[in-house]
């Protein structure tokens, strides 16, 4: 019993953690499985919706503001893509990749200039931010909705994608881009859906993740990214329910080896799981073999 | 290479030695335009170098930040004068490493501890494909950070602290000189028949392949080389620094130096030194002005303060990458017929329009 | 054409860099400061108190002639790698005397440029030992870590009878692992035991270190880090309804930590340089001033709560006319001479230098604690190492 008491909190500290990365990972997946691009821009887009909900906050009331963040993140998804990638359709992808980082230095120089590089304080969101206890655990409310509206949302999102006609779209780009072209499916469309989606659920990770741990700075977006992309990849980059998995296992495992006193080495670890996976089975726990086409 | 042309190099060569001799002969030590060619002639080796991995074998690799900061500690860590060590690593009872080394073998030990790491990482790294390459490159460069930054290791890393005291150079001259002996090597190893290999890998692997060249081998080859040059490079912006912090050899480093090898114009070796010294002035430089506010006359420029250098940096940058996609050479070299061909062309235009 | 316009840009970029306003009887003092990065939100409170400095005394009487004074503000973006540059650019705007920085990293990484350049500089509030160390060009006027360790752990055990601490500091972060080591080599002195942890940079997630300091049942929890992660930590020990009393060094002495405190049912220490209501005067009137403009409000954090490292700027400030006056000139080297010999008596304190490395001598700090009602600091004691 004291050995689960002690550890309980790392667990759900591990659980929670998990859904917000799992949340920006769809986001990477989904861009890489049409686009094969690794959207380096996406953590970024997350750090922007906090800092749009903490000026919001500033002047309107919380159920404004919220969906107001929702819906500025979106347009900021769509409009990098209608920048930056898109007119980089035919070029090659080390170019896309390039502007991907671009992008990214860009809204992290914006962040630092409209902050005036101080760190903004996030509002506390009734409800999710309230302490509760769990067992022997005090946490915060926003712990205990992470998964639950993670599963929510992706069980949406994987209707979305097999039942829909744009949801067929999606998965006939992420086959075959030019094919699916080929048979009168409206590619732009379908790319411009799937920043769409991706940007929302940034957003929805953002408040959730932001409410847990209240600072938001223009690297906030960095970490997360990478490790929501590092989660993305180990899942098998392009399913989903590849990185939600993929993400929940290494926010477990990322608290789990700072609970063992290798907090030095908890950024350096989940490298290290993305490198073993990488080498042992390339295309991640649930991704589809690529055959290399001459 | 023409006659005439290995005799124009020479001359424009001495002709940049003569002038960084007359620039620190007017101006102060310390005067920025001189800390920026310092700065410019490092940047621009490990720009060349990653050019040499990204824009001539073709392998998408994010870990130049990584070998370089492998690069920058064996520097520091080798050659700290003894009598220099208690302090430096005071919390680490002046270290267990109780000899130092010349500046030229700490320089050398720099870039061979990189290429070792490189080839023990490119075992299981250089199989993968290109996204997966940069993202595993990218999470190996992070773990190196952290080991550095051990404290178990503080013996011989100072953990978290800063390493400094090491000899430093003072002259524009020794990286000027170093760098370019240096990107030397690298362009006579392009044109050599390795070269001619990487460049056969970075158009078709397959096609290569096909035609017996050993990926393999060669990828292993360019990734030790270009990490040699990575570390010695890290080894000479120590020197630059004046001291050393794990902490700055961070993603973003990587992410810079890449945008420079963009800018300058993938697969061009010219173009990645000129976008070095264009890259490291504006932003260090030119640019400062937009961070201080201003009046002129009674009006308030507007948007002017703290942070704005960078915005206006950035968008450059995007403009650059959305607009000029080839950078500034494209995968040309500056050359002297180049140049020839160039104010040629524009004769013949003006004299179409006259 | 296109190459020709980028080339055009380029060179209209260097002119407009080159432009420089010079005037007759202007003595140039640099400010070496971090505006962006981890120290970005310390380093501009230091600058305010820099700024309002100039904003009451813009003159200065150096060898009987009349001198404005100029600020000159570089950032140096809290990185030890573009601290070199910032330096220069600083020792080419021609400035007589440098004052910064906040976080030593940045002064360590510059001190070399102007050592070379024969600028001298203050420091404010670069506590780590090796920034003066060994050197006659560096001087600074704040107290050092060792001596703020040795404080902090005798702080801890005295008041609290605290037998075992948690100590957190940030991987690769000298002025945390330097402060966090001589406070546990000061506290175990004491006979008190020492669990510590680092985080990585850009970690948010403080969870799991705070349950490790809990499931070890620890007295305190020190935690001598930058105020962006003080955020975070304060904000997760009060939602783990962590009771045991949270410590740090000045750099949290901040309303960043006022702020993330306020409402919340933690208790949070600091050793600092200056309390405020320390010179009823001083503090008067560097709120009307920050009050009075928008930017400069902004810069202090959103109120006017004057944080230490703002009266340090504001004194620094003052050294280094005191120091111009005793030069008779503006000439680095003289200034550097005459500032072995400076002292000055400011709103935080005496400030003099010791003859070796040119440290301030100062033997006691504040230790303040952080009011979770009011969000103001209520002063606790004043501490010194014995």
């Amino acid at each position: 019993m004291d050995f689960i008491s002690k550890n309980l909190p790392y667990l759900l500290a591990g659980i929670s953690v998990g859904g917000q990365y799992a949340l920006i990972a769809i986001g990477y997946t989904m861009v890489y499985g049409i686009l094969r691009l690794i959207n380096f821009a996406h953590g970024d887009i997350f750090m922007v919706a906090a800092l749009v909900t903490v000026y919001a906050t500033t002047t309107l009331p919380l159920y404004v503001s919220i969906p107001l963040t929702l819906v500025v993140t979106v347009i900021l998804g769509l409009a990098v893509e209608r920048v930056a990638y898109k007119p980089l359709r035919s070029a090659p992808r080390m170019s896309v990749m390039i502007s991907a980082i671009g992008v990214s230095y860009l809204l992290q120089n914006l962040a630092l200039y409209v902050t005036g590089g101080l760190a903004q304080t996030y509002p506390a969101i009734p409800f999710i931010s309230d302490t509760i206890q769990i067992g022997s655990a005090t946490t915060k409310m926003v712990t205990i909705v992470t998964p639950i509206l993670t599963i929510v949302l992706v069980f949406a999102l994987m209707q979305l994608i097999n039942h829909t006609k744009i949801g067929m779209g999606m998965r006939a780009a992420a086959n075959d881009f030019e094919t699916s072209r080929l048979m009168g499916i409206k590619v732009d469309n379908v790319i411009s859906m799937t920043f769409l989606i991706g940007s929302f659920l940034a957003a929805v990770g953002s408040v959730l993740y932001f409410t847990n741990y209240a600072s938001v700075v223009p690297t906030s977006g960095a970490m997360p990214g990478l490790k929501a992309f590092v989660a993305a990849v180990f899942g098998g980059i392009g399913s989903i329910p590849g990185a939600v998995i993929g993400a929940f296992i290494i926010g477990i495992c990322e608290n789990i080896i700072k609970g063992l006193g290798w907090t030095t080495f908890s950024d350096a670890f989940t490298f290290a799981l993305l490198i073993v996976i990488l080498i042992v089975k390339p295309t991640g726990l649930f991704g589809e073999g690529a055959t290399d086409k001459v | 290479m023409k006659r005439r042309n290995v005799i124009i190099c020479a001359l424009l060569y001495l002709a940049a030695i003569l002038a960084i001799i007359v620039l620190e002969k007017f101006l102060p030590p310390t005067h920025i335009a001189l800390a920026v060619l310092k700065k410019g002639c490092i940047y621009s080796l490990v720009a060349v170098s990653m050019n040499l991995l990204n824009g001539f074998t073709g392998l998408f690799s994010l870990g130049q930040a990584g070998f370089m900061l492998i690069g920058a500690y064996t520097y520091a860590v080798l050659t700290i004068p003894v009598a220099e060590r208690d302090s430096v690593y005071m919390y680490f009872d002046g270290g267990i490493i109780q000899f130092s080394v010349p500046v030229f073998v700490g320089l050398l030990a720099a870039g061979l501890l990189a290429a070792l790491l490189a080839w023990l990482i490119g075992l299981p790294v250089l199989r993968l494909k290109s996204d997966y390459l940069a993202i595993a490159t990218l999470g190996f460069a992070e773990i190196i950070r952290a080991f550095f930054q051990w404290d178990e290791l503080g013996v011989i890393t100072n953990g978290s602290n800063m390493l400094r005291k090491y000899p430093t150079f003072t002259t524009t001259l020794f990286p000027f000189l170093v760098c370019s002996a240096c990107i030397a090597v690298i362009v006579l190893l392009i044109h050599s028949s390795y070269g001619r290999a990487f460049r056969a890998i970075r158009d078709d692997e397959i096609a290569a392949e096909a035609m017996g060249i050993n990926l393999a081998k060669h990828k292993r080859l360019s990734f030790c080389i270009s990490s040699f040059f990575a570390g010695v490079g890290g080894g000479l912006l120590a020197m630059y620094q004046t001291s050393i912090q794990a902490m700055t050899f961070k993603s973003a480093m990587t992410y810079e130096i890449l945008l420079i090898v963009v800018i300058g114009g993938l697969g061009s070796v010219t173009g990645s030194c000129i976008a070095s010294f264009l890259f490291i002035a504006s932003s260090e430089w030119w640019l400062r002005f937009l961070d201080t506010e201003m009046t002129i006359g009674n009006f308030k420029v507007p948007l002017l303060r703290a942070g704005f250098r960078k915005v206006v940096f950035s968008v450059i940058i995007m403009v650059i990458v959305l607009f000029a996609r080839k950078g500034i050479m494209g995968d040309h070299e500056f050359s002297i017929d180049g140049i020839c061909s160039f104010f040629k062309n524009l004769g013949k235009k003006k004299e179409v329009k006259s | 054409m296109k190459k020709l316009v980028a080339l055009a840009l380029c060179a209209t970029m260097c002119f407009a860099g080159a432009l420089s306003v010079s005037a007759e009887d202007v003595v140039k003092i640099g400010v070496f400061e971090p505006a962006s990065g981890d120290n970005g939100a310390g380093g501009k409170q230091e600058t305010l108190g820099i700024q309002y400095a100039n904003s009451v005394a813009p003159t200065v009487e150096i060898d009987g002639t009349e001198y404005t004074v100029q600020l000159e503000i570089v950032d140096n973006e809290s990185s030890a790698e573009k601290a070199p540059s910032a330096a220069a650019d600083l020792v080419s705007r021609g400035v007589s005397v440098v004052l910064g920085t906040y976080g030593s990293g940045a002064a360590i990484a510059a001190s070399d440029t102007f050592g070379q350049a024969g600028v001298p500089a203050i420091g404010v509030t670069c506590t780590n030992p090796q920034v003066t160390e060994g050197n006659t060009h560096y001087f600074r006027i704040c107290f050092l870590d060792p001596f703020q360790g040795t404080v902090l752990a005798n702080f801890a055990s005295e008041k609290f009878e605290a037998k075992k601490a948690y100590v957190l500091t940030k991987l690769g972060d000298d002025y945390s692992a330097g402060l966090g080591h001589y406070f546990t080599e000061a506290f175990e002195g004491l006979g008190g035991e020492v669990i510590s942890d680092t985080f990585p940079e850009g970690n948010a997630d403080f969870t799991s270190y705070i349950t490790t300091a809990v499931n070890e049942g620890v007295d305190v929890i020190f935690a001598p880090t930058s105020t962006e992660a003080a955020q975070l930590i304060i904000d997760t020990a009060a939602s783990q309804g962590v009771t045991v009393p949270l410590l740090a060094g000045d750099t949290w002495d901040s309303n960043v930590i006022l702020n993330a405190a306020e409402g919340k049912d933690v208790q949070i220490y600091v050793t600092t340089f200056y309390q405020e209501g320390g010179n009823e005067e001083f503090d008067a009137g560097i709120k009307e001033w920050i009050n009075a403009d928008s930017t400069n409000l902004a810069n202090n954090g959103g109120d006017d709560t004057v944080a230490a490292v703002t009266a340090m700027g504001y004194d620094a400030y003052f050294t280094a006319l005191e120091a111009l006056k005793n030069a008779g000139s503006t000439d680095p080297a003289a200034v550097n001479e005459a500032l072995w010999d400076t002292t000055y008596t400011g709103v935080t304190g005496e400030i003099a230098f010791e003859s070796e490395n040119g440290d301030a001598m100062r033997d006691t700090a504040y230790v303040k604690q952080a009011n979770t009602e009011t969000g103001a600091w209520d002063f606790v004691a004043e501490q010194g190492v014995n």
